[in-house]
């Protein structure tokens, strides 16, 4: 089926997320688009499944104008999507989650269960995939719930599939499986719609890409365009793929974590068994697909969840019985990884958010805080930190998601630190404020702060780290150099420690 | 893979941290051990304590018999003593403590406590009425409790049942009265319930006012309505309005002579009949039907269940009202159920207990009856046992329902879990 977007626009409010924006889909034809996070992407693919209605242009499949008032018209057209963040119900069952909508029913409306689970078994043999219709989809793996995801679309005969930045929360070696059920996809004649922001991606598979930006087409390209061709267009500029980075000056060990283990009431451990040390001066990279732990990690090591065991020793003193003032205070610096949720507050301005941990310190008096102090800190940190904003007065939801991360860092690396904690710097930051944010904690580096940064971007990780460390199902697979190859690093974060040892010794 | 072969797969092992252990069950099993051990100090060592099992019909003879009380509490208490240890054993091993367990002590300690009650009393504990009317008194909860399944599995925390009682228990007196006949009483309660359900969808779905100030208000608002109408329309021209209608208590052929459950199940007000249906077919149905898997759906996920095409707030909205049809239903037990005329504030925070009915049977219409079973046991073991004269302070045993249901939502609630997205309004 063949898919036309003719200058459709949608808009929130002043702000305008789609500009006239037309993209034709030919059938059997993987369809990048490439662009920023906040570029419209996802914006323009829910106006095309129904979820948003357009203000603007229309959509057209084999030539006939279409509308959708919701997702069932989209579904009914041939149109399917796969979510970034997966709609599925994690108490139902495979089966269940498939044909919920569309659900065969025997008398009284009772769901025809066999019938279900033969419809996902049917889908999932023609591709191969192994899914098992009974099983509850919270107990599965993130890589397999794609796949329900797929099924769900398919068995809905979609004709046109959207993948919402699908690699997101996949290993390498998933991302290439998920390759070949694309292609396989597109030899039966399904036409795919490919959103996403990583340019390897785009390369290996694509067959057309489309670069949007600031919610504008800004040109198409071949798949045979180079990563910084294709960069220099998401960006509007040309953009350094690397961040310079001298060689590390590290010092004596600094923080030093033995034998870390976190483990709920039900008796699943989160954290088991982590021990590492960091030098002063270093940067330990902490990799992984995302929900391995790392969210638990950073947070136990920040005094916001209780270890069950174990210990954190940063300069000799122990962390692990301490509360997260305490920690705070101790001079441990933390960037959460969703500042919507932790570590700034979007109702508050930019001046409150940039002294929202240190006002029992010199930015209070008497227990009133000191206004005029707090004024010229900031005004000394928008500046410092090129926080792109009319006013430090000014709301920090008023800023792009970038601008708010700089906040963030601001804040943080303003502070004398013996630690740096990083998670997910640079989720949902645009590639400028990205470099700047690199080379602010390289920066805090090289002033001699042992630094922990937890990410699940592959480029990130290999941007930064002096060691990396590969987190897998609560555990570290292994400490590794900054050297090691992706496809090694691939296998670590599918819980494969690749083993030079052991070939050698047999 | 060839290569495959000589990496090493980090394979998944138990966990060699283990999880802090839960002490919550034994120390309750202990408590309540001690309290028998207690009451033990309490007793006339020749005291014997009378029970009486009749049928429920006259003209059949009466099973009576007598137990020692003193032995038979002690014994009990053994037995709870016992299953405490094995619960302490259990729980240091980090195993399960079944189901078994908690039933088996149950039992023994409201043995121990009935013995110990009647123990010297010269009336005998009448078993089977205490039963049947155990279920009885049950009956409104069990409504009650099926309406906040439906209302919290499609995402809406429904408060408002206390109202819908009232308002259920109101409208079907009054129609019953005017028309003098019950069962078209019968018939409109439900209408005035899902009133109020409509009401609650208004606010909470349409315009996403938090939920539990919108039921806590409708409640306020049935209490307020039904008062006032009461203390003028009705008791101006109380011939008209106030005259008692019953419905009538169809013992079901055969099935009721059964000894002992026959007269408790089946020797009921029609109104205890259409709550077995409701139950039986709201457990299938909520959880084996198209209309159950999409209105979970829209508890669970709403935007997942949005992008299959389903319509999450029409869901919401005519599930919230068919939920306060049940509970409005439920309140004609008040009055045409039980052949009374209407009184100010009659449910007397009923439909609170029917919510921890719902939690504590895990948001299941089985686990509420069973949970909404146990509260009517209490409430009607003090109407019993106040009417015997037995020398408990009556504060007390008024307290005991209350006492139970704050003793079992917050012990004994397991593993459950709510609707994930219940009480969270949906904004497309």
């Amino acid at each position: 089926m063949k898919l036309e977007l003719r200058e459709v626009t949608k808009k929130f409010g002043d702000f305008t997320a789609n500009d006239k924006i037309s993209i034709t889909v030919e059938e059997g034809q993987i369809h990048a688009l490439l662009g920023e996070n906040g570029a419209g992407k996802s914006t323009l693919m829910n106006v095309l499944y129904g979820l948003y209605q357009p203000d603007g242009g229309e959509i057209l499949l084999d030539g006939k104008p279409v509308a959708f008032a919701g997702p069932g018209d989209a579904m009914a057209a041939g149109i399917g999507m796969v979510h970034q963040h997966f709609m599925l119900i994690p108490v139902f069952t495979v089966a269940e989650n498939v044909v919920m909508g569309h659900e065969p029913t025997g008398p009284f409306g009772i769901i025809d269960v066999p019938k279900a689970r033969e419809i996902v078994r049917e889908i999932s043999e023609r591709f191969g995939f192994e899914v098992d219709p009974d099983a509850y989809v919270e107990t599965l793996p993130v890589g397999v719930q794609q796949r329900v995801e797929i099924i769900k679309a398919l068995s809905r005969q979609a004709k046109v599939l959207i993948l919402d930045e699908p690699t997101a929360v996949l290993t390498p070696q998933e991302t290439d499986e998920l390759m070949q059920i694309m292609r396989q996809l597109k030899s039966q004649g399904t036409s795919i719609v490919f959103i996403t922001h990583k340019l390897r991606e785009v390369q290996e598979v694509a067959d057309t890409i489309t670069v949007i930006r600031r919610g504008k087409v800004v040109g198409e390209a071949a798949p045979t365009a180079t990563q910084e061709e294709l960069a220099s267009m998401m960006v509007g500029r040309a953009v350094e793929m690397e961040v310079e980075k001298s060689p590390a000056k590290e010092g004596d060990v600094a923080l030093s974590v033995g034998g870390l283990s976190l483990v709920e009431r039900s008796g699943r451990a989160l954290l088991e068994d982590i021990s590492f040390d960091v030098r002063a001066g270093e940067i330990l990279a902490v990799a992984g697909v995302q929900g391995n732990g790392q969210t638990e990690l950073a947070e136990t090591l920040m005094g916001l969840r209780r270890a069950t065991a174990g210990s954190i020793r940063l300069d000799g003193q122990e962390l692990a019985d301490k509360n997260v003032h305490e920690i705070i205070d101790f001079g441990v610096g933390y960037i959460p990884e969703d500042r919507s949720k932790d570590g700034a507050i979007e109702e508050f301005s930019i001046a409150e958010n940039l002294v929202l941990n240190q006002t029992r310190g010199e930015f209070s008096k008497h227990g009133s805080l000191r206004m005029g102090l707090i004024q010229k800190h900031s005004k000394e940190l928008v500046e410092a930190y090129d926080i792109r904003t009319g006013s430090s007065n000014a709301e920090l939801d008023t800023l792009s998601g970038g601008n708010q991360q700089k906040v963030v860092v601001a804040r943080e690396l303003s502070r004398n630190l013996k630690l740096l904690l990083a998670a997910q710097p640079t989720r949902g930051v645009d590639v400028g404020s990205i470099e700047f944010i690199h080379q602010q904690i390289v920066a805090e580096r090289d002033k001699g702060t042992p630094v922990v940064i937890i990410s699940t971007e592959l480029d990130e990780v290999k941007a930064l780290a002096d060691r990396i460390a590969v987190m897998y199902r609560g555990r570290f697979v292994g400490i590794v150099p900054a050297d090691t190859s992706r496809e090694d690093l691939g296998l670590m974060m599918a819980g494969i420690m690749p083993g030079e040892k052991e070939a050698a010794n047999e | 893979m060839s290569e495959q072969s000589t990496m090493k797969r980090i394979e998944l092992r138990e966990p060699h941290v283990l999880a802090p252990i839960s002490w919550k069950n034994p120390i309750i099993y202990s408590v309540l051990t001690f309290i028998s051990l207690v009451i033990i100090f309490f007793l006339n060592s020749d005291a014997a304590s009378k029970f009486v099992i009749d049928t429920g019909t006259t003209g059949i003879p009466l099973i009576s018999f007598e137990l020692p009380t003193q032995l038979t509490v002690v014994s009990m208490t053994i037995l709870e003593a016992v299953l405490a240890a094995v619960s302490w054993l259990l729980t240091s091993r980090r195993e399960k403590n079944g189901v078994w367990l908690p039933i088996v002590f149950g039992l023994a300690f409201v043995v121990a406590f009935l013995t110990a009650a009647v123990g010297g009393n010269e009336q005998s504990l009448p078993v089977t009425s205490l039963l049947t009317g155990a279920l009885f008194l049950s009956t409104p909860l069990i409504f009650g409790a099926l309406s906040g399944c439906i209302c919290e599995h499609v995402g809406v925390i429904n408060v408002a049942i206390e109202g819908q009682l009232l308002m259920g228990a109101f409208l079907a007196a009054v129609v019953g009265s005017v028309t003098r006949n019950p069962w078209l009483g019968l018939i409109c309660a439900p209408l005035a319930g899902a009133f109020l359900g409509a009401l609650l969808a208004l606010f909470a779905v349409r315009y996403w006012v938090d939920h539990i100030i919108v039921g806590v208000v409708l409640n306020v608002l049935a209490t307020g309505l039904t008062s006032y109408l009461f203390s003028t329309v009705l008791s101006d021209n109380s011939e008209l309005f106030q005259s008692a209608v019953k419905l009538p208590t169809w013992p079901i052929p055969l099935l009721s002579q059964i000894p002992v459950l026959g007269p408790v199940l089946f020797n009921q007000n029609v109104l205890v009949y259409v709550m077995y249906i409701a139950v039986i077919l709201l457990q299938i149905l909520m959880f084996k039907s198209r209309w159950g898997l999409r209105m979970r759906a829209c508890g669970e996920h709403p935007k997942a269940a949005d992008t299959v095409g389903i319509k999450v707030n029409t869901t919401r909205i005519r599930n919230t009202i068919l939920g306060g049809a049940i509970a409005g239903l439920g309140g004609a037990f008040f009055t045409v159920a039980n052949g009374l005329i209407f009184a100010k504030d009659m449910s007397s925070g009923r439909g609170y207990i029917a919510l921890a009915a719902m939690i504590l049977g895990a948001w299941t219409p089985r686990g509420a009856v069973a949970a909404a079973l146990l509260f009517g046991f209490a409430d009607n073991l003090q109407n019993v046992l106040s009417v015997m004269g037995v020398a408990i302070p009556s504060q007390f045993m008024l307290m005991a329902p209350y006492l139970i249901t704050v003793l079992a939502v917050a012990g004994l609630v397991g593993k459950v879990r709510a609707p994930a997205m219940e009480g969270v309004a949906y904004k497309g």
